[in-house]
Parts: C-alpha cells; sequence; structure tokens
C-alpha cells in the first residue's frame, strides 16, 4: 500500500487521539476534592504558599518540587493523576527555621501537583501547578 | 531489611550560634511503590520509607510522612535554626519496621 500525505495525517490523528484518550479515561481527582479532602471542607486561601516545579518534567520518576509556606505547621503534598494521589505531609517543629522543603516525587503523567498549608492559626493555603511529564514514573 | 539502604547528610560542622543552616538529606532506598509487577504479573509489594525526621537537641525540626510517590533514593532539603552546639539526629523508617538513624553534631564557631 502506497502512503498518501492523507493517509498519514489520519494516523497521525489517530495515534493521537489514543494518546490523549488514557489520560482523559483515568479520572484524575478534581484538585478540588484533594484540597477538600485535607481541609476538611474549609475553603483554603491562594496566598501564602508556594510550590515550585518544573513546567515540563522529563522523567516522571524523580520531579524535584520545593515547597515555602511562611507560618505554616504543616504543608501536604498531592499529585492529583498519580493512582495514589498522596505524596508527603511535612510537619515543621520548633527547630525548624523556615517552612519550606526540597524533595523528589514521582508523577504517573502529566498532571497538576497540589500543595495544602496549614497555617498555625488554622487556616488553609493551598497552591497547585501542572507538570507536564513525558516519562511516567509509576511502572507498567 | 531493604538491601543496602545508606543514610548521607550534609551538615555544616561549625556554625555561628543562632544561624539558620540547609540540611541535605539522602537515603538510598528503593522505594518500591507496590504498583510495579513482575514478569509473571504478579504485583511487587509495597516497601517504601513511610517516615523522616529530624530533630536538633530533641527539638523537632522536621516531621515527614511520605506515600510511595516519592522518589527512589529519598532527598529532603530543608532550613533549620541552630541556637547552640548540639547534635542533629535523623531518623528513617522503613515500612517493614526497620529504622536508620543518622547523627552530626554541630559546633559553635
Amino acid at each position: 500500500m502506497e502512503l498518501t500525505r492523507r493517509d498519514t495525517m489520519a494516523i497521525g490523528g489517530a495515534a493521537a487521539l489514543t494518546a490523549i484518550l488514557p489520560s482523559l479515561s483515568s479520572a484524575a481527582i478534581p484538585v478540588n476534592e484533594l484540597i477538600m479532602g485535607v481541609t476538611g471542607g474549609v475553603d483554603a486561601a491562594s496566598k501564602g504558599i508556594s510550590l515550585t516545579a518544573p513546567e515540563i518534567a522529563e522523567n516522571g520518576n524523580t520531579v524535584p518540587i520545593s515547597i515555602d509556606a511562611p507560618g505554616a505547621v504543616a504543608i501536604t503534598v498531592m499529585a492529583a493523576g498519580n493512582p495514589r494521589p498522596a505524596v508527603a505531609t511535612f510537619n515543621f517543629g520548633g527547630g525548624s527555621a523556615s517552612q519550606s522543603a526540597t524533595t523528589r516525587i514521582r508523577l504517573a503523567g502529566t498532571q497538576d501537583v497540589v500543595a495544602v498549608a496549614e497555617m498555625a492559626d488554622g487556616s488553609f493555603a493551598t497552591a497547585h501547578q501542572t507538570v507536564k511529564v513525558t516519562i511516567g514514573g509509576c511502572g507498567g | 531489611m531493604a538491601k543496602g539502604v545508606k543514610a548521607r547528610v550534609k551538615v555544616p560542622k561549625t556554625v555561628d550560634a543562632g544561624e539558620i543552616v540547609t540540611l541535605k538529606t539522602l537515603i538510598s532506598h528503593k522505594m518500591e511503590s507496590g504498583l510495579r509487577k513482575d514478569k509473571d504479573g504478579n504485583k511487587i509489594p509495597q516497601s517504601i520509607i513511610n517516615r523522616f525526621t529530624c530533630a536538633f537537641n530533641g527539638n523537632t525540626v522536621i516531621d515527614v510522612k511520605m506515600a510511595a510517590a516519592i522518589s527512589t533514593n529519598p532527598y529532603f532539603a530543608f532550613d533549620a535554626v541552630v541556637p547552640e552546639a548540639g547534635e542533629f539526629h535523623f531518623t528513617w523508617y522503613d515500612d517493614d519496621g526497620s529504622i536508620y538513624e543518622e547523627k552530626k553534631s554541630v559546633k559553635i564557631a
């Protein structure tokens, strides 16, 4: 069979569709729901916390992230599109100089990374960032 | 106990009193997520470090609850304040009950 330009386009289109579809059907948990799960239904402010993550991660197995929330007692990090969204919870004690930390996480695919900080006064702050992942980090 | 676990921490030897120091920790651990499958399609059971703590003279600096989404060889960097000479105590808790410890003493310059 001779491959015409039209055929090539059709094949390419189909391939692109199948590439997009799985990520849609895997039904990432809405970011809001994740935040509510941590705060217990209390609305979280979008100020007072910063989440630093790369826009594009070539390898989902080690994605460096930094969190910083001055005045927080705890920061929870979640990955909305992972099979299990929990990533880590940082609790800061009296010996900490700043409520910030850096670590490396696994991301199964392109998704939102969410951080929720619990402030000393009981309020919450949240930040999220979308990270594009070229190679997923959860096996399979 | 997971094989070949080695903890490494980076702590300055001498600091000024009240100085803020950035501590970096790395522990070699495969952090098996429990989602991978072996050649025969059987799930490899989860085996991760689920908690990491750092304290200075008994005063907690950071206490991290970890899930399987933390990368292989968990790395953490964070800031601590050093009010007096003493010792940083780092502890990692493995799923299998093992506890890995590392201690670093700090002098005041």
